[in-house]
């Protein structure tokens, strides 16, 4: 319960802060803010462990209801489902394609630089 | 019936009963994804019962609304992982703000270049993030949220069932990177499957979709000065 109430405030400091003026959404605004907080020890994981990883595992169930509507947006925007789902497919193929390569080369040169024993057991 | 059906206790008891049993029915048969039976199950149960989409979204609404401490929450991986991957931080965090940048050009793009309205390409751009943030950066740039919650879970799916087999032919062979794609690309249920396959993968892939999730809504707020400036200029090469 205390988890999902500090859960709750960051999310409602975001949201104030983005009514104020900053420029992203405020729910990421509470994320940015809760995660700093979480690395200068404000807040403390014991607090937000169990609540977050429950939330997290059933995140399906929350977007439940918004994937539900989307079968009514779709179907009123059937005129654009070509470029609907060749923007999905490509873009999708592009993000694999990208951070898998640029991460895999990074990580290469620096095995190669340096052998670390973290890096060589999780190869 | 019709009265019933408004309450919000409807939509609430109806969804969290379908998806409590999606899961039961996951754990007995692999191949039946509780994101393709819940839908499916609740969808028929709303036909038959000749109830509205919006009688059931007043529950609806409400089991939404979690997205938001679901959403915050996802610094807890961030904050784990961080922890624990810091060797490997700056290569992780250099592909993951690559890959969400290019996530939304080759989106926007796309769409544009196919003849999208404007608001559908609008709604393209955020698709390759975690569906919560999608759907506020949807808001954000006057997209369609359904749109863009829509793209990202398709986006999801496919990359969960193909991501690691095409990253194998790509020759990506660190799991760290295997997972960092998975997470930036395919977000939750991309890193669902990761859990499936290594632990390692496991946790680059939950601090990519969180890590990926927050590039994607700072660079957001430039895509209105963007596309401002490219529509000046085309229109000073017409005139």
């Amino acid at each position: 319960m205390q988890g999902l109430a500090v859960l709750f405030v960051f999310q409602f400091i975001g949201i104030a802060l983005h009514w104020l003026g900053v420029p992203l959404p405020g729910t990421v605004i509470g994320l940015i803010l809760f995660t700093v907080s979480l690395f200068a020890g404000v807040v403390k994981l014991d607090t937000v462990e169990r609540t977050s990883s429950l939330l997290l595992r059933h995140m399906l169930l929350f977007f439940t209801p918004v994937i539900l509507a989307t079968t009514h947006v779709v179907s009123s925007t059937r005129g654009q489902l070509v470029a609907f789902s060749a923007s999905l497919v490509i873009s999708l193929l592009a993000v694999l394609f990208t951070t898998g390569v640029v991460t895999n080369a990074l990580l290469k040169l620096r095995t190669t630089a340096d052998a670390e024993t973290s890096e060589a057991s999780a190869e | 019936m019709n009265e019933i059906a408004s309450s919000p206790v409807f939509g609430i008891a109806t969804t969290l009963a379908i998806y409590a049993a999606s899961l039961v029915l996951h754990k007995r048969v692999k191949w039946a994804h509780p994101l393709i039976t819940t839908t499916v199950a609740l969808l028929l149960l709303l036909k038959f019962a000749h109830v509205s989409l919006e009688q059931y979204q007043h529950g609806g609404d409400i089991i939404t609304l979690m997205l938001g401490p679901a959403t915050v929450a996802l610094g807890v991986p961030i904050y784990k992982h961080a922890t624990r991957l810091k060797h490997a931080l700056p290569a992780l965090s250099l592909g993951i703000v690559a890959g969400a940048f290019v996530g939304m050009i080759t989106a926007g793009v796309t769409a544009a270049l196919l003849g999208a309205s404007q608001e559908m390409v609008m709604s393209a751009v955020p698709k390759s993030v975690t569906t919560p943030i999608a759907i506020e950066v949807a808001k954000q740039l006057h997209g369609i949220p359904e749109i863009s919650a829509a793209m990202a879970v398709i986006a999801g799916a496919i990359g969960s069932l193909v991501g690691p087999e095409l990253l194998r032919r790509l020759r990506v062979s660190h799991d760290l990177a295997v997972g960092a794609a998975m997470g930036t690309a395919s977000h939750a249920l991309g890193t669902a499957r990761c859990v499936r396959d290594s632990e390692v993968q496991a946790s680059s892939a939950s601090l990519a979709m969180a890590l990926a999730g927050i590039a994607t809504s700072i660079m957001a707020v430039g895509v209105p000065v963007v596309m401002r400036l490219s529509s000046r200029i085309l229109a000073h090469l017409h005139s």
